[in-house]
C-alpha cells in the first residue's frame, strides 16, 4: 500500500502495523459451542490480565497503528470492566467491536456501551430456531439473543450477526437468512467452521457434505443478491472443498495481533498449539517488542520459511502457503504446505478423511458424541495429555 | 440508478461509518465493523469537510480556495457519489 509507513526489522522483514487488535478478555463463557475457536486447553490458562494491563496494551497497540479493536473471549461481557475498556478504546481513537453471544447483556449495558463510545456489536447465533440454537450452545439463549439483537438496532449500532455454519445447521440456510433479514442486520457473517481445537475433535459431526454445501451456497447467493442494498452477507465456505488454501490471517504478523486472556500475544488465535513458539506475554514485553522483534511474529513473515512445493510455486504470494496451524495439525510440520492445497503431498489423505466423514454422515453413523466446549471437558483433555506422556 | 447530488444538498457521514485521521497511515480512513478503507489525499480532504452543515457547493468552494486555481467541481461530485454508493455519506435532496 502506497504511503503506508513500513519499517524493516532486525530479522530483515518489512513490518506493517498491527491494524487489528483482538482482545480476548476471558476464556470464561456461558455457552459451550462444540466448534469454539478457543484452545481446547482453556482450563490451563485461567489467569486474566487486569484492567490496567489491558489499558496499557491498548495504548501501545494504538501507538503502533492498531485501528480496530475486537473485544472478544470467551464471553467478553463477563468482564465487569468492559465499559471502562470501551471508553479507553474510544478515547484512544480505536474503532471498537464487541464480539459477543449476547448472554450477559441487557438494555442498561447496551446503553452504557453506547455512552462509552462502542462502535459496533456483533452477536452470534448458533441456529435459527430455539431448539438447535440452545442445543449447540449448551444453554437456553435463543430468545434472549433475539431480544438483544433488536436492542442493538434500537440503539443505532451497526449490527453484525454471525452464524457459524456446519453440518448440523447448514440445511437451515433459508431460515437463518430469513431470521437475519427480520432482525435488520447490517452485516451477516456465515462463517463455515474451521477445524482446529474443539471443532477438530468434533469434525465428524460438523463437516458438511458436498451436497449440503452446494445447496447452502446457492441459497446464500440468492439472498446476497436480493438484499444487496440492505445488508452485506459474507459466506466463507470451508476450505476443505476448495483445492487451494486460504491466505491465513492475511499473512502471519501482517495485520492481526491477538492478545489471549492471560496476556500471551499470538499471530492468530489458534497459534498457541504450534511447537517451538516462545509465546511472549504482554506482562514481560511491550507490543512494539512483540510485534517487531519476537521470534513468534517473525517465524512465518515473508516467504523465506517456505519449503517445496510452496517455495517454487507461482501462487505463493496469493495464499502464502495457507494456514500454519492446519499444516502442523495434518502433517506434523508447520512449515509444510497446507494440505488443503492439491499440490500438497498430504492432500490425498485429507480427501480420504473427508470421504470417510461424508460416508458416515450419509449413513448416519455416529462414531463418537459431540464434545462441548467447557472447563470440564478441557480438564479431561488436559488429564489425557498428562497420562499419555 | 441516477444518484445525482446537487450543489445545495448537505452531506453527512453515515452513522454506520467513522471518518478519522490515522497518523500511522498518514491518511484519512473510513472505519466500519471489522474493516477500514484508506482514503487518497483528495478524498480525505473532501470528506473531512463533510460535517452535516456545509453544502456540496460550500465544500467545493472551500476546496477550490485551498487549492488555488483548481476546478474541482466534477471531481468532488464524483467522489461524493461514490461515497454515497458505498454508504459512507447520506445527503439531503
Amino acid at each position: 500500500m502506497a504511503g503506508l509507513k513500513q519499517q524493516v526489522n532486525q530479522a530483515g522483514h518489512t513490518v506493517t502495523p498491527p491494524l487489528w487488535l483482538l482482545a480476548e478478555l476471558t476464556y470464561k463463557c456461558p455457552l459451550q459451542c462444540p466448534y469454539c475457536s478457543n484452545p481446547v486447553e482453556i482450563a490451563a490458562h485461567k489467569n486474566e490480565l487486569s484492567t490496567d494491563d489491558w489499558i496499557r496494551v491498548m495504548r501501545e497497540a494504538r501507538k503502533m497503528g492498531s485501528a480496530q479493536i475486537g473485544f472478544s473471549g470467551g464471553e467478553p461481557l463477563i468482564r465487569q470492566d468492559l465499559e471502562e475498556l470501551i471508553a479507553e478504546a474510544r478515547q484512544l481513537g480505536f474503532y471498537s467491536n464487541l464480539i459477543t453471544s449476547g448472554v450477559g447483556m441487557d438494555e442498561a449495558r447496551i446503553k452504557a456501551f453506547k455512552k462509552a463510545g462502542l462502535d459496533h456489536i456483533q452477536i452470534s447465533f448458533q441456529a435459527s430456531n430455539e431448539e438447535l440454537n440452545n442445543f449447540l450452545g449448551g444453554t437456553k439463549t435463543f430468545e434472549h439473543k433475539l431480544e438483544m439483537a433488536r436492542l442493538v438496532k434500537k440503539y443505532e449500532y451497526p449490527m453484525v450477526l454471525n452464524i457459524v455454519i456446519h453440518r448440523q445447521n447448514i440445511d437451515q440456510m433459508t431460515d437463518i437468512l430469513d431470521m437475519v433479514v427480520s432482525l435488520d442486520a447490517d452485516y451477516v457473517e456465515l462463517a463455515s467452521t474451521q477445524y482446529y481445537g474443539w471443532s477438530l475433535h468434533n469434525i465428524d459431526q460438523l463437516l458438511p457434505t458436498r451436497d449440503q454445501l452446494e445447496r447452502a451456497e446457492k441459497i446464500a447467493h440468492e439472498y446476497q443478491d436480493r438484499y444487496k442494498d440492505k445488508m452485506k452477507i459474507i459466506y466463507v465456505v470451508p476450505d476443505y472443498f476448495e483445492g487451494r488454501p486460504k491466505k491465513c490471517m492475511n499473512g502471519w504478523g501482517n495485520i492481526f495481533l491477538t492478545i489471549a486472556p492471560d496476556g500471551v500475544a499470538l499471530p492468530c488465535h489458534s497459534a498457541r498449539q504450534l511447537p517451538g513458539m516462545d509465546l511472549p506475554s504482554v506482562n514481560d514485553f511491550s507490543i512494539e517488542q512483540i510485534w517487531n522483534g519476537s521470534n513468534d511474529f517473525n517465524k512465518f513473515r515473508g516467504m523465506d520459511w517456505m519449503k517445496e512445493p510452496c517455495r517454487s510455486c507461482d501462487e505463493k504470494e496469493v495464499d502464502l502457503g495457507g494456514c500454519r496451524c492446519q499444516a502442523y495439525m495434518m502433517t506434523g510440520d508447520a512449515t509444510n504446505t497446507d494440505p488443503i492445497c492439491t499440490k500438497s503431498s498430504e492432500h490425498q489423505a485429507l480427501l480420504d478423511d473427508v470421504a470417510r466423514i461424508e460416508t458416515n454422515a450419509l449413513n448416519h453413523v455416529e462414531e463418537k458424541p459431540l464434545i462441548f466446549r467447557n472447563m470440564k471437558n478441557s480438564k479431561k483433555h488436559l488429564d489425557s495429555l498428562t497420562k499419555s506422556e | 440508478m441516477s444518484d445525482v447530488i446537487s450543489l445545495e444538498s448537505i452531506p453527512t457521514i453515515s452513522p454506520m461509518f467513522r471518518l478519522q485521521w490515522e497518523e500511522v497511515q498518514d491518511a484519512f480512513v473510513i472505519l466500519y465493523p471489522e474493516g477500514m478503507v484508506k482514503l487518497s489525499q483528495s478524498a480525505g480532504e473532501t470528506l473531512k469537510r463533510v460535517d452535516g452543515a456545509a453544502s456540496v457547493g460550500d465544500i467545493i468552494n472551500d476546496l477550490e480556495a485551498q487549492f488555488e486555481g483548481a476546478d474541482l467541481k466534477d471531481d468532488v461530485l464524483q467522489l461524493l457519489e461514490v461515497s454515497k454508493e458505498n454508504g459512507w455519506i447520506k445527503t439531503t435532496s
